[in-house]
């Protein structure tokens, strides 16, 4: 087998992305007393002063790579809680206008969860049904929209599957019907343009762990004009505008902007990279039987593919691939025993969402990488499918669907 | 998810895997779980005419404690009368394999699955 240099090779910049050595050494420059760890509230000394610079340039990186005006940007604890911040924020300040929001089946737990929270305070969600593809119908969300619905809140780019949705439809709706739009692009920001002065986004939200940045630290995006309001979800100081207080982790802010400014210079270098290796891996995958991609490759992240081996279990095909670092759907992350509740609403039978494996690319992913990668898959779904009782069977022409399994 | 080395052992070098001619009078076959629940195991048994397992086979679909739960299974049952092998409690396979508890039900389908075996060996018998 062709050896990659890294044993086990990392292919999960979904779930996380290690930081650029860029963004790392400038991180450590604002911790010590050499260095800016002033707190940037503090406006009476030169201390204060240097943080506040440095988290202004960061904001400023931040919103460039998204084209947004740095006052639009509250710098939060991560994703989740721009998520947390946008619909509770808009639910709350907004509920005399209405209690309806609209979201979709596949979102991030951070999405869904919010609302759920929501539901026991007296709001009604709507949660979307997705095609097959991955893709929300228009029609349908535009006849889910009532005259009491104040917020749609639908993900950039899907964590599990990679597909990427029409926001900029979306946000049209949107606006016509004078409902606000919030997007989660937890793993869209650097990898998918995104122009805000264009899309009728009213809050986006952005981590920067997914973006070679560090963990426990992202923004939220709330549009001024038209000026969007949401009610603060941590209250104190008064930092970012009122609207997230908490003194700001100065060091974690300026990782992140440092980390969007490389996006943004590597933005089309780096997708179009990603796309050849991704296609590589495709490519040798494609020859094998019962394989299935799971979400339209045609509007798709570039480093991402997800796939089901048919007969083939993911966890028992994950505990097979120790070499590379992969996984499947979220599900095996918990002690939750449950296929993806992501793949399912795509459509796939219980049997393809428990034989999905995703695997990630990114910034330091190799051609080598992928060459092992292909290797060392192709090995061990044959082997387990020459344990697998399905296999056997799907080779004896049985109909599986047709099969009376015994319950347990 | 931390499985213990014999888990890990088994799941490697899985021991007895294959099939049977499930056709056959002196085979029993048992067959459980289902693929949307994430794992189908199929256990065989070949007795003799004294009713003693002379040799058995798995496959399974599953994660690597059902593959073990199943390899290790074949090995407990050879060797065994279909009573003894009856007799096998999940709790026995999930200790030596010391599956955590959210991979319990691995040795019990393991259970199910050898007297599934049995089940379908005496039957053919009686018919």
């Amino acid at each position: 087998m062709s050896k990659s240099e890294r044993v086990p090779v990392y292919l999960d910049y979904a779930a996380t992305t290690p930081a650029d050595p860029r963004v790392a050494e400038k991180m450590m420059t604002c911790l010590t007393m050499d260095g800016d760890f002033g707190n940037p509230a503090s406006r009476s000394h030169v201390f204060g002063w240097k943080a506040d610079d440095a988290v202004k340039e960061a904001r400023g990186h931040v919103a460039a790579l998204i084209n947004a005006d740095p006052r639009e940007i509250v710098f939060t604890s991560g994703a989740t809680e721009s998520d947390n911040l946008a619909i509770k924020g808009v639910a709350h300040f907004y509920k005399k206008k209405g209690k309806h929001i609209i979201t979709c089946k596949t979102e991030h737990k951070a999405v869904l969860d919010t609302c759920r929270q929501l539901e026991r305070e007296g709001y009604e969600v709507t949660y979307l049904e997705v095609e097959n593809s991955g893709f929300i119908d228009m029609k349908v969300l535009e006849d889910a929209i009532r005259k009491e619905t104040i917020l749609i809140s639908i993900m950039h780019v899907n964590n599990e599957t990679g597909v990427v949705q029409d926001i900029a439809a979306i946000g049209e709706l949107a606006r016509s019907k004078g409902v606000i739009f919030h997007c989660d692009a937890a793993q869209s920001a650097g990898k998918v343009e995104i122009d805000l002065e264009k899309l009728k986004i009213d809050l986006m939200s952005f981590s920067a762990h997914k973006t070679y940045g560090p963990k426990g630290v992202g923004a939220l995006y709330v549009r001024r004009k038209p000026r969007i309001r949401i009610e603060a979800q941590m209250h104190g100081g008064g930092h970012e505008r009122g609207m997230r207080s908490g003194t700001l982790a100065v060091h974690q802010i300026v990782g992140m902007g440092e980390a969007f400014r490389v996006a943004k210079e590597e933005l089309v270098a780096e997708s179009t990279r990603l796309l050849a290796l991704r296609e590589r891996l495709l490519n040798g995958f494609n020859d094998m039987e019962e394989i299935y991609i799971n979400g339209d490759l045609s509007h798709h992240v570039p480093g991402l593919l997800n796939i089901s081996f048919n007969f083939v279990e993911g966890e028992s095909l994950i505990m097979a691939l120790k070499d590379i670092a992969v996984s499947s759907g979220s599900a095996c992350t918990s002690a939750s025993l449950e296929p993806s509740y992501v793949l399912r609403a795509l459509g796939r039978e219980d049997e393809l969402a428990h034989s999905s494996i995703r695997f990630s690319l990114g910034r330091f992913t190799t051609e080598a990488d992928v060459d092992y990668t292909i290797e060392l898959v192709r090995q061990k779904v044959e082997k387990l499918r020459e344990l697998s009782p399905l296999w056997e069977m799907y080779k004896d022409g049985v109909d599986l669907s047709k099969v009376q399994w015994a319950a347990h | 998810m931390a499985y213990s080395d014999k888990v890990m052992d088994h799941y490697e070098n899985p021991r007895n895997v294959g099939s049977f001619d499930k056709d056959d009078n002196a085979v029993g076959t048992g067959m459980v779980g289902a693929p949307a629940c994430g794992d189908v195991m199929k256990l065989q048994i070949k007795v003799s005419d004294e009713g003693v397992i002379e040799d058995a086979k798995f496959k399974t679909y599953g994660c690597g404690s059902a593959i073990a739960s199943s390899s290790l299974l074949t090995e407990w049952v050879k060797g065994k009368t279909l009573a003894q092998a009856s007799e096998i409690k999940n709790t026995e396979i999930a200790e030596e394999l010391a599956l955590p508890p959210v991979k319990v039900h691995c040795s019990v389908l393991a259970e199910d699955a050898i007297k599934a075996a049995v089940e379908d060996y005496n039957s053919k018998k009686s018919s």
